[in-house]
């Protein structure tokens, strides 16, 4: 039964924990930007509006920010428990970004602590608004070892395999590897672009129940250009993406496209079903474009799955997972991008229901692509967990009881994650802005 | 010295920091949930908020150094440790998740549940104590090596009298380090309520620590002879860790010089955790990993140190930065600041 078979169940606790610990993660890479943008804003504008949504939301992200160490902890050690000779191969070469991570952690809760409690403590506003720059950079600094991590296993490097042995280990050089700065940069834009969304989402929400104009429309506005910017950024990113699959990963770009013959002239195909012969139906078929996404070229030729033999090719359920993230980009840049040329243009269909509703549904839609994007990347890299050198079957830990720990750790995150949810919940809506904005302009004005 | 002892050195340095800031923390959370029980929460809940909410994420990341850092220059410990560990692991897992989010939970929300504070308690003692069960699985005799394969003979790990000595010694351990602490701690903010309590905790816990820890050398006798003769051949450490309890109970019997006797707990267990440590020397887990054949390669190594020194040449900074605004700020402690 798939339920005793550590492999599979391997896999799957691995699959929970990171898509769990992603949500939080992304909330931490994406907030501290947020909330220094509007201290700052505040600050420059000298105006309350955007120090007090500064604010509130730092203490949001004091919920956040603790689910994601420890959940970031649980998977750091399952790391260790569920992919023993993984971790074993992988520590003589990648260690040294998996122990930065730890300092990057370090630097980040030092000064977070730091922060939270001492928001009236110092006379002049800019010297704690100073206090949150380490806290962003020590996020971002999470983001970008783990990616680095993440993009060795892609597309291993800085050491060589001579008869099974591993010599000339050079661990700089495994933090540089080929994937790594289209990984890292995809990953930091899209965290930036979906936190920009998800609280936009949450202002458009409380816009529709009627709650404070002024207030919740200043944040809206600003937060949909920040979306707009980096969504733009995450697009860009992703082409070259693309690019870099089709160089050095074909068979995860060839599964995603449901490419199976090497051709030139190829088209993009989104959706749609396979039928017996694997032939792509109901499908929308752009003309070339997958030429382009790999080559920019729209005549270039691009590998098809035929080359590479059964076992090594990758689920062909990414096709999905792709077509979600891609659909969700374009989708959040195209809405974007019209509410910012209708602010400009005074147009005011943006201001109605229905455009609201399509704000709030862009926060978790944003959190959907993520999701998309790592299953895309991860279960694309299948059958290896170092593409090339080891597959998941060596990988795994032989214990028989992944399935008894699976069961635990839903338990667990279910907890975590109805706590986040209800802790928040009591925190805004027992101090909506409105009450807290009188107590502080009765305080700010001595 | 050569890199592996640098190695161990470093991550053992970590791990007794961890003990002991862990141990404050996880003590402080059982005495929350006991004074619930007897009514007297307010002493003891609001210093555990002044001190413990800003730093905990520093605490877990104490934890979370360890075992990266022990992946990263023992990789094959990842290998041995891992596939045994699972169980243990994931529990102590499990328990960690639920503290760190009561903080989130409890403190900063609004009020919460005494469901949740009495799990908070309780996971104070079971973390330790499922924590201290990998230090008697690495004297070995619980793991045998099957197929190829590490295989943990659960049962007779439970039936050990080892275990539960050290199970016991970790728990007690645990609430006599926080209690030292939280005199001194509470005496500085001026709570004499709070001191008096504490204060009682600690010498009640001060001579069951001894019994114990004299407990596990007796058992480890029987356990693993090689382990044994090289922790007496370091009997000095231990005598001079002994005065240091002594001194620990003289000034908090006499109400005099808490500082010096948290200074002097820290200095006792310090010498008593390096003692153990070195008597470990070289094994990783007995008889099977040895820090030698266990160790990255060379330029693994190195590149690990270098980023050890540079990071800590960033969070030592840091680190007083936090210290003084929290621990050492009279008008914060006092609860004059917000
Ligand atoms: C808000 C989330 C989001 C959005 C809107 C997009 N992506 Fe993405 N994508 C991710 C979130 C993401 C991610 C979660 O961050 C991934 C997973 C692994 C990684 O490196 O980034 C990712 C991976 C990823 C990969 C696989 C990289 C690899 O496996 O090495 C490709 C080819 C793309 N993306 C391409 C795109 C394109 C062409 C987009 C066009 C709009 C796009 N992504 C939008
Ligand atoms: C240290 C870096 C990482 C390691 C060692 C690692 C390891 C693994 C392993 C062993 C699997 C299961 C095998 C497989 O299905 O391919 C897996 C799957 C997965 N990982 Fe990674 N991963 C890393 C980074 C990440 C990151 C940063 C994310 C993003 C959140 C991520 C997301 C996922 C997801 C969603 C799966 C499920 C895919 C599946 O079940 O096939 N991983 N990872
Ligand atoms: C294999 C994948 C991953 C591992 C092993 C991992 C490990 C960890 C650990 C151990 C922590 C807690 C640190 C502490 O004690 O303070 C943590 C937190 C964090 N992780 Fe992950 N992580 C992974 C994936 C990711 C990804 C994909 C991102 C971002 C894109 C990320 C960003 C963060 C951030 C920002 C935090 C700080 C806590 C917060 O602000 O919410 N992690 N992670």
């Amino acid at each position: 039964m798939l339920f005793d078979d550590p492999v599979f169940m391997s896999r799957m606790l691995t699959l929970l924990t990171l898509s769990f610990h992603i949500f939080y993660a992304t909330i931490g890479v994406g907030l501290p930007l947020m909330i220094m943008i509007f201290q700052w804003v505040g600050i420059r504008k000298n105006d309350p509006h955007y120090l007090l949504m500064a604010r509130r939301w730092a203490r949001g992200f004091v919920v956040t920010v603790a689910v994601g160490v420890v959940t970031g902890t649980a998977i750091g050690l399952q790391l260790s428990l569920l992919w023993p000779s993984f971790m074993e191969l992988a520590g003589h070469i990648i260690a040294l970004p998996l122990f930065m991570e730890v300092f990057a952690f370090f630097f980040e809760a030092i000064f977070l602590g730091i922060y939270l409690y001492t928001w009236d403590r110092f006379d002049n506003p800019k010297k704690h608004l100073l206090l949150l720059i380490p806290v962003a950079i020590g996020g971002a600094m999470s983001a970008y070892f783990i990616t680095v991590v993440n993009s060795f296993m892609n597309s291993p490097g800085g050491f060589e395999l001579v008869n099974g042995e591993l010599v000339n280990v050079n661990p700089i050089a495994a933090m540089f590897t080929v994937s790594m700065p289209t990984k890292v940069a995809h990953v930091l834009a899209t965290g930036y672009m979906t936190v920009a969304f998800v609280l936009a989402a949450i202002a458009a929400f409380r816009l529709l129940q009627g709650a404070n104009k002024n207030y919740h429309k200043k944040s809206l506005n600003l937060l949909m250009k920040i979306g707009f910017i980096f969504a733009i950024a995450s697009a860009i990113i992703g082409d070259f993406s693309g690019k870099y699959l089709a160089e050095y990963q074909p068979e995860k770009l060839a599964a995603a496209e449901w490419h199976f013959e090497t051709s030139d002239n190829a088209p993009l195909v989104l959706w749609g079903v396979l039928d017996e012969n694997n032939e792509p139906r109901y499908a929308i078929e752009i003309p070339l474009a997958l030429s382009i996404l790999a080559h920019g070229s729209p005549s270039a030729e691009v590998i098809g799955l035929e080359e590479f033999p059964e076992e090594h090719q990758p689920p062909l359920v990414i096709h999905y997972f792709f077509d979600t993230m891609v659909t969700i980009g374009m989708f959040m840049l195209g809405l974007s991008f019209i509410y910012w040329i209708a602010q400009w243009r005074g147009w005011s269909f943006v201001q109605q229901r229905w455009y609201r509703w399509l704000i709030v549904l862009g926060g978790p839609l944003s959190f959907l692509a993520i999701q998309a994007g790592w299953w895309l990347a991860e279960v694309g890299r299948q059958p290896w967990i170092l593409r090339g050198i080891m597959t998941i079957d060596e990988a795994a830990t032989t214990s028989d009881h992944v399935g008894i720990m699976f069961i635990l750790f839903t338990l667990l995150y279910l907890i975590l994650g109805i706590g986040t949810v209800v802790v928040l919940r009591k925190m805004f809506k027992n101090n909506p802005p409105e009450i807290e904005s009188n107590e502080m302009s009765g305080s700010d004005s001595k | 010295m050569s890199l592996e002892i640098i190695g161990i050195s470093v991550l053992w340095l970590f791990l007794f920091g961890y003990v002991i800031i862990g141990s404050i923390d996880y003590g402080a959370g059982f005495f929350n949930a006991y004074s619930l029980l007897t009514g007297k929460q307010h002493i003891v809940s609001k210093i555990i908020q002044r001190y413990l909410s800003p730093v905990w994420e520093v605490t877990n990341v104490f934890f979370v150094f360890f075992f990266v850092g022990m992946v990263g220059f023992f990789p094959e410990t990842a290998f041995y440790f891992g596939t045994i560990l699972l169980i243990p692991g994931s529990i102590a897992l499990i328990l960690l998740a639920i503290r760190g989010s009561y903080y989130a939970f409890e403190a900063y929300g609004t009020k919460g549940h005494r469901g949740y504070a009495f799990m908070y308690g309780a996971s104070g003692i079971l973390i330790p104590a499922s924590l201290s069960i990998v230090l008697t699985i690495a004297t070995g005799g619980f793991v045998t090596i099957q197929n190829g394969e590490p295989t943990l003979d659960y049962l007779s790990l439970f039936l050990s009298p080892l275990t539960w000595a050290i199970v016991i010694l970790s728990i007690i351990a645990v609430l006599y380090i926080s209690a030292v602490f939280l005199t001194w701690y509470s005496h500085k903010t001026g709570d004499e309520g709070a001191t008096a309590l504490m204060r009682k905790y600690s010498l009640i816990w001060a001579v069951p620590l001894i019994i114990a820890a004299s407990g596990i050398i007796i058992e480890l006798q029987h356990h693993n002879e090689v382990h044994f003769n090289q922790l007496m051949g370091l009997w000095w450490l231990f005598a001079v860790s002994f005065l240091m309890w002594i001194g620990t109970v003289y000034f908090i019997w006499k109400k005099r010089k808490y500082g010096v006797a948290l200074s002097l707990l820290i200095g006792q267990f310090a010498f008593a955790f390096f003692g153990y440590g070195i008597s470990h020397y070289p094994y990783l887990l007995y008889p099977h990993l040895t820090i030698f054949d266990g160790f990255t390669n060379e330029a693994m190594a190195i590149a690990l140190i270098v980023a050890f020194i540079l990071g800590m040449l960033l969070l030592i900074p840091s680190l007083y930065l936090l210290l003084r605004l929290f621990l050492f700020d009279g008008q914060y402690i006092k609860g004059k600041r917000e």
